[in-house]
């Protein structure tokens, strides 16, 4: 310690600290990085079924080899998460153009779904299909979840994921229907508008609080019909409908001639 | 019990002899309450089921003081933050204020809290609507005119009254939606030139949000505003028993009676069983729909708004305002901001709509000339230009609270949002106006309408036809309860001034005023259809006898047609001839 002490002000000091800094900064990182996964396992069997199915389903838009054309996105390094959101909830291929792609029923078969992935993600390295841990909603912790979904998910998708619009006539879906793994990929690859909460900004843990917190939401409302949680403009129009609807029609039964 | 303290209340009649007399008797010698339940007993009521609007909002006010007596036991009013444990699970843990803390605690942990916070907020939007429906129906009939105008006034602050109400209630649970609304408010407070950001720091004892505003809110909702409410309700019932109650028009209901039921038993009945209705009604909706469960919305936070976030119905045309308003209209002159971009939307605006109501009597009083009492309601069509102002107005309220409902607008109905938030800028400028003249149109068609039933009577759609070959169609006169309702009105006529010199030439002081007015009442009243004179109905009638005794075999035609169903018309063979093959 002595030896540290005398020569803490050595002139070479701050260089000394400054390396050892990087060298530290660079050491976590390289421990602590998100490692951009691989497709896991995929035999090159399902690489070239995919790669048929590409190219008779997909390539019209991506291009043939998903490098991408003037109306579609490149593909290369969108890995396996983001082929199996989009294909799984039925909103790629798409039929129609419009503000953004619509949830249809799905197109392909799981199978199918891995074989497209399995595909992509050979192209290029990119986020990987979430395992069921990662996704399961018992594992997760609600109020943690519902801290986060506040900050960073309820000014499009509403407090408690109902759904609000965008600009243009786009929109961020109602998340009560979505299953857990999609809910995980959508943070994970930022379909459409949405933005990318990729591991560095939200950890694996995280996400899946946040899909505890959205399952939670599925139980309906303690206080009775949940009226779609759109907050008090359905509120005042049930008043009208429902509140004043009864009350005026008790006031005409009340009110009307006695004999 | 009341029947009791009838008979007690003739002091020197025998002495009363039930258990219930004897008691009345006591009463009544030490109070003379006899005298004013006698008065008040025989005080006679019209029947119509609008005039039971005013009660809704009354019955709901008193429900609302009733579930918050028992809110106030369990909320504490404190910004002071503690870590919140229990149910839901999503708040479990998590740092919030005691407001919001206590919130959750009467929600989740008192037995029926819930229901009572539930049945409160539901009682606030249906306090509101009955407020605003009452208004529409004193509006529309011209009940606020001579001598009801001060009464109409008091309504206003009422109403005022009710918006303070529920915008310090909404407030005080301290989530993230109830404070976003207070950040609005803070926004428009410092919109205000020169004082803003004064008042900003005064309302929230320092920057936003401080630690004094919950406290402040609660002395507020619960004492402050309920107390003005309570002795505005007051003064507005002293008003409707001192004017006595007005009435539809009709047979036998002149300016001068009251045409109706005494008020016991009859509604005393009515009113009273009408308040179990509207509770009843209150707690139903609060016992089976969720209402502002703010712990979907967590404690608040300055950072986060959520998608949907909007203020309760009555507030919602605020809402629409501020959303409509272009935001490139804020300046910097000199250093200092002048926000019109919140200042026009959320200051202006209101101030307008909240003039018209309450300059609006006075207004038409200036323009009618017109200093008779009046307590026989007005039928809207009788009065255009007033029916078709009033639905402009509701056109443009409407407006701007659909326009603060534009995103839920946007994702139900598949929509663009920036098309919406177009549409409705123009439509609040074009689509008032629109209302306007299709309204006060439709009403000139009715009047229209009514001299012609007036005139001509019932179709009956029998076809007479005459020996030489014309057809006629026989009109059924209308019966005289039918046609006073139709003829028994007033229609006003632009005013007539003073010209501009006397006799010598001088010019007239004050001649420009009657002359603004003037331009102001042709507006009002150059477009009128006259009600049918006594005059107009007999030559009516005896042109259709005229008819009818053209040819010498008409005669028996119209005599067995008066066998039928009483007196008969025959009128307008042609015409009769072309409407009915």
């Amino acid at each position: 310690m002595k030896a540290l002490a005398a020569r803490r002000h050595h002139r070479f000091a701050p260089v000394v600290l400054l390396l050892l800094a990087l060298l530290v900064t660079g050491g976590v990182y390289a421990a602590f990085a998100p490692t951009p996964a691989n497709a896991e396992t995929a035999s090159t069997e399902d690489i070239e079924t995919g790669q048929k199915l590409f190219q008779a389903n997909c390539a019209t838009c991506h291009g043939p080899n998903a490098e991408g054309t003037a109306t579609a996105p490149s593909l290369v390094g969108v890995g396996a998460a983001s082929v199996d959101f989009q294909v799984s909830t039925g909103r790629m291929p798409m039929q129609m153009d419009g503000p953004q792609a619509i949830q249809k029923p799905r197109q392909f078969d799981e199978e199918q779904t891995a074989q497209l992935a399995a595909y992509v993600a050979s192209l290029g390295a990119g986020p990987a299909i979430p395992t069921d841990e990662q996704v399961d909603a018992e594992l997760g912790d609600a109020a943690n979840g519902a801290a986060l979904f506040r900050t960073n998910c309820a000014m499009c998708h509403n407090a408690i994921g109902a759904g609000g619009a965008l600009s243009e006539g786009k929109f961020a879906p109602p998340l009560w229907e979505t299953s857990e793994r999609n809910i995980y990929q959508a943070m994970l690859t930022g379909p459409q508008s949405m933005p990318v909460f990729n591991d560095a900004t939200m950890t694996p843990e995280e996400k899946r609080d946040i899909i505890t917190f959205l399952v939670d939401q599925r139980e309906g409302s303690a206080g009775g019909l949940s009226l779609g949680s759109l907050g008090p403009v359905s509120e005042g129009l049930w008043a009208w409908i429902v509140g004043m609807g009864l009350l005026i029609g008790a006031a005409v039964w009340i009110g009307a001639k006695s004999s | 019990m009341t029947t009791s303290t009838g008979t007690a209340a003739p002091k020197k009649s025998a002495a009363p002899t039930t258990p219930a007399g004897k008691a009345a008797d006591y009463l009544d010698q030490r109070t003379g309450i006899g005298v004013a339940v006698k008065e008040f007993a025989r005080k006679v009521f019209p029947d119509h089921w609008s005039f039971l609007l005013g009660e809704i909002a009354l019955y709901s006010f008193v429900v609302l003081i009733l579930t918050g007596i028992f809110l106030t036991m369990f909320f504490v009013p404190s910004m002071s933050l503690v870590t919140y444990h229990g149910e839901p699970a999503s708040m479990d843990g998590v740092l919030m204020s005691d407001a919001f803390a206590s919130t959750l605690h009467m929600s989740f942990e008192v037995r029926g809290g819930l229901l009572m916070r539930q049945i409160h907020h539901w009682a606030a939007l249906i306090f509101m609507a009955a407020i605003v429906t009452h208004m529409m129906r004193v509006f529309f009939t011209g009940a606020f005119r001579k001598p009801r105008e001060v009464n109409w006034l008091v309504g206003m602050l009422l109403m005022i009254m009710g918006l303070a109400a529920g915008f310090s209630g909404y407030s005080l649970p301290d989530d993230v939606l109830s404070g976003n609304g207070l950040r609005i408010t803070d926004g428009v407070v410092k919109s205000i030139p020169l004082i803003g950001s004064y008042m900003s720091y005064f309302i929230f004892g320092g920057e936003f949000p401080g630690e004094h505003i919950i406290p402040r809110l609660f002395t507020v909702h619960i004492l402050l505003v309920p107390g003005l409410i309570l002795a505005l309700v007051a003064l507005h019932l002293f008003f409707v028993v001192l004017h006595k109650h007005t009435q539809y028009p009709g047979g036998g209901r002149t300016d001068t009676n009251v045409v109706g039921y005494p008020l016991f038993p009859v509604y005393v009945a009515k009113a009273g069983g009408f308040f179990f209705v509207v509770f009843g009604i209150l707690a139903l909706m609060g016992g089976t729909m969720a209402i502002n469960n703010v712990w979907n919305y967590g404690p608040y936070d300055p950072s986060p708004v959520s998608a949907g976030a909007q203020p309760d119905w009555y507030m919602l045309f605020l809402e629409g305002s501020l959303r409509l308003m272009p935001g490139q209209t804020e300046f910097v002159i000199g250093g200092y901001t002048l926000s019109l971009n919140v200042l026009i939307p959320a200051v202006v605006v209101p101030g307008l709509l909240f003039t018209f109501l309450f300059v609006y009597p006075f207004l038409e009083a200036a323009v009618t000339k017109d200093k008779r009492e009046h307590h026989v309601l007005d039928r809207p069509r009788n009065v255009p230009v007033r029916t078709g102002l009033g639905v402009a107005f509701l056109t443009a309220f409407i407006i701007l609270a659909l326009a603060g409902s534009n995103d839920l607008i946007a994702t139900h109905f598949s929509m663009s949002i920036n098309t919406i938030t177009w549409v409705f800028r123009i439509l609040i400028f074009v689509g008032p106006w629109f209302a306007f003249w299709i309204t006060k149109r439709i009403c000139l068609g009715l009047q229209r309408k009514d001299r012609e039933l007036v005139l001509h009577g019932h179709e009956t759609g029998r076809i007479v036809r005459f020996a030489h070959g014309e057809y006629i169609e026989v009109h059924r006169p209308l019966d005289e309860q039918e046609r006073w309702l139709r003829v028994n009105y007033q229609a006003h006529e632009p005013l007539a001034i003073e010209p501009a010199t006397d006799s010598r030439g001088v010019r007239r002081k004050g001649y420009k005023k009657d002359k603004r007015l003037q331009r102001l009442s042709r507006f009002f009243y150059e477009d009128r259809i006259e009600p049918v004179t006594p005059d107009e109905l007999a030559a009516a009638h005896s042109h259709g006898e005229h008819d009818a005794l053209e040819g010498g075999s008409h005669e028996q035609i119209e005599a067995g047609a008066a066998t039928v169903g009483g007196r008969r018309d025959l009128v307008e063979p042609e015409k009769g001839a072309d409407e009915r093959p």
